[in-house]
């Protein structure tokens, strides 16, 4: 495309069809203890 | 829903329900303003006339045709059809703890939520009986989850160090027996830490927090001892011996910014120099009568300065050197799956505070708070309501988080900011909001560029 630079997979979506298995790290805990961001955390789901 | 913004000379464009991001040109961020679904098959003469003036036609014909290209394979305007996840998010087994190990501080900071290290209520040391009742409680609680976090917190946890030891010892031994992992962390302010303690700590600590705010006149402004004088020398020569005997493990530098330093750059540059290269920096949270508390006359100026910050940042990565902003990490295509974004940070839910008498709280900042106040972990209650509704406090029922571009990094903000702030953890701390959404721009801009760079 000319104008547009699309960037990444835009795979939300399909992460909601097989997400949420609750292994990742709660996301305040043990990091800034003060806010919720939880866009930086990695996954952690087996395979 | 898409969001559209500027940041240093690029326009991008993310789309929220897909994730998509992309980077576009001046036309197709002046077509946006102008064009959304439904679509009809060409580029309305409306829309033409009214942009022919700065743009050619086939120009806008043609970009027109991509933005409905883009809508067709979903990655632009695409629907919101997360609520049905939100409905399932449900009471869920305990994995995070934290531990006020010490309800006693030997530092005065001006801004401690914690009432200079006490909470309100008195200063108070957590027995080693108590630390071990709550681990049993949290392996009783984690049904088959395997890795626990347990947070070493304060006041100061170093002021009851030797209990911090034992109930580690403990967790050791009770792990092996119950099939869990224990991950275990501490946060501390840096003031002491001998070498057999910092030899203790890189063993057994999966990461370590070190409080320092910057440049030595901020941090010794805010953050003196009881007596008035300041403490960046003396943590700063401990911080610089703990990294060096820490190597490649985890940890990293945390600060506060406040009314005081909004030039916050120039203190996470500071950080920088002094060869800490992972860093969370934040703004203080505060009664606005605060005199350091941050107020929204403040705003123009930090968005600014996390533009600066994104520039130097980049910068030094560039040069092929390490640094890592804590609230500038995103990863666009293998982040959190959405679920765990529309649930958040899990207090009261995944996750609970212990106070030294065992009272059991949804998280260390709501310490104190009688409302929800969940029981005690020696008299066996644990009240499942109000675990419920935190379980149930996701973006979806977070009336300006649904709305909101934000939702699936931020996740519906602090509970405990909303509900100290904003009267009621469903209620967006607007301040907060603004600050977010911010350093979420300046994320998304950083790595979008980068994967752009990569990729051509
Ligand atoms: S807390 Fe604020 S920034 Fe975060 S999702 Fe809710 S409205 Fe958006
Ligand atoms: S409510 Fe706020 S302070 Fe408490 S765990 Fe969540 S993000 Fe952290």
């Amino acid at each position: 495309m000319k104008h547009i630079k699309t960037i990444n997979k835009a795979n939300l979506k399909a992460s909601a069809a097989k997400g949420g298995c609750g292994k990742c790290q709660a996301s305040c805990q043990s990091a800034c203890k003060t806010s919720c961001t939880v866009a930086n955390q990695k996954c952690e789901r087996e395979a | 829903m898409i969001h559209k913004f500027k940041i240093n000379g690029y326009n991008i464009v993310l789309d929220v329900n897909s994730g998509g991001v992309h980077i576009v040109d001046n036309l197709t961020y002046d077509l946006l303003e102008n064009v959304e679904p439904p679509f009809s098959e060409k580029c309305p003469e409306t829309v033409l006339k009214k942009l022919s003036k700065l743009y050619n036609t086939d120009d806008i014909k043609e970009c027109y045709d991509e933005i409905v290209s883009l809508y067709n394979d979903k990655i632009l305007f695409s629907e919101d059809d997360y609520e049905k996840f939100a409905k399932s998010s449900v009471s869920s087994p305990v994995k995070a703890m934290c531990l006020i190990i010490s309800q006693d501080c030997n530092m005065r900071c001006k801004y401690c939520f914690a009432s200079t290290g006490d909470y309100g209520q008195g200063r108070k040391l957590m027995s080693v009986e108590t630390g071990k009742k709550a681990l049993d409680f949290l392996i009783e609680k984690s049904e088959d989850r395997k890795f626990l976090e347990v947070d070493f917190f304060g006041g100061e946890p170093m002021l009851n160090f030797e209990a911090v030891k034992a109930i580690v010892e403990y967790g050791r031994k009770r792990e092996k027996e119950a099939n869990k992992v224990f991950r275990f962390t501490i946060t501390t302010n840096g003031l002491m830490m001998n070498d057999e303690q910092l030899e203790f700590i890189n063993r057994e600590m999966k990461n370590v927090v070190l409080s320092i705010d910057g440049r030595k006149e901020v941090h010794d402004y805010m953050r003196p001892l009881p007596n008035g004088k300041g403490t960046y020398d003396r943590i700063v020569e401990n911080f610089k011996r703990f990294a060096k005997a820490r190597g490649d493990k985890e940890y990293y530098v945390r600060g506060t910014y406040t009314k005081n330093n909004l030039d916050f750059s120039n203190d996470i540059m500071h950080l920088y120099e002094l060869g800490f290269d992972q860093i969370s920096v934040e703004p203080v949270m505060a009664d606005p009568k605060e005199p350091y508390a941050i107020t929204e006359g403040d705003l123009a100026k930090i968005f600014r300065e996390y533009e600066i910050l994104a520039a130097k940042i980049t910068d030094i990565l560039d040069s092929g050197k390490f640094i890592n902003f804590f609230h500038f990490m995103i990863d666009l295509d293998q982040g959190p799956c959405a679920i765990k974004r529309l649930r958040g940070c899990g207090s009261g839910n995944e996750y609970i505070c212990i106070a030294p008498d065992g009272d059991i709280y949804p998280c260390h900042q709501f310490v104190g708070i009688e409302k929800y106040h969940m029981g005690n972990i020696f008299d066996g209650t644990f009240d499942l309501d109000i675990k419920n509704e935190f379980a149930s406090a996701h973006v979806y029922s977070k009336p300006e988080c649904r709305k909101c571009w934000a939702k699936f990094y931020c996740s519906g903000g602090c509970n405990a900011n909303n509900y100290i702030y904003a009267g009621d953890i469903h209620n967006a701390h607007k301040l907060s909001c603004q600050i977010q959404k911010k350093r979420l721009e300046c994320a998304i801009m950083m790595r979008a560029l980068r994967m752009l760079e990569k990729a051509e």
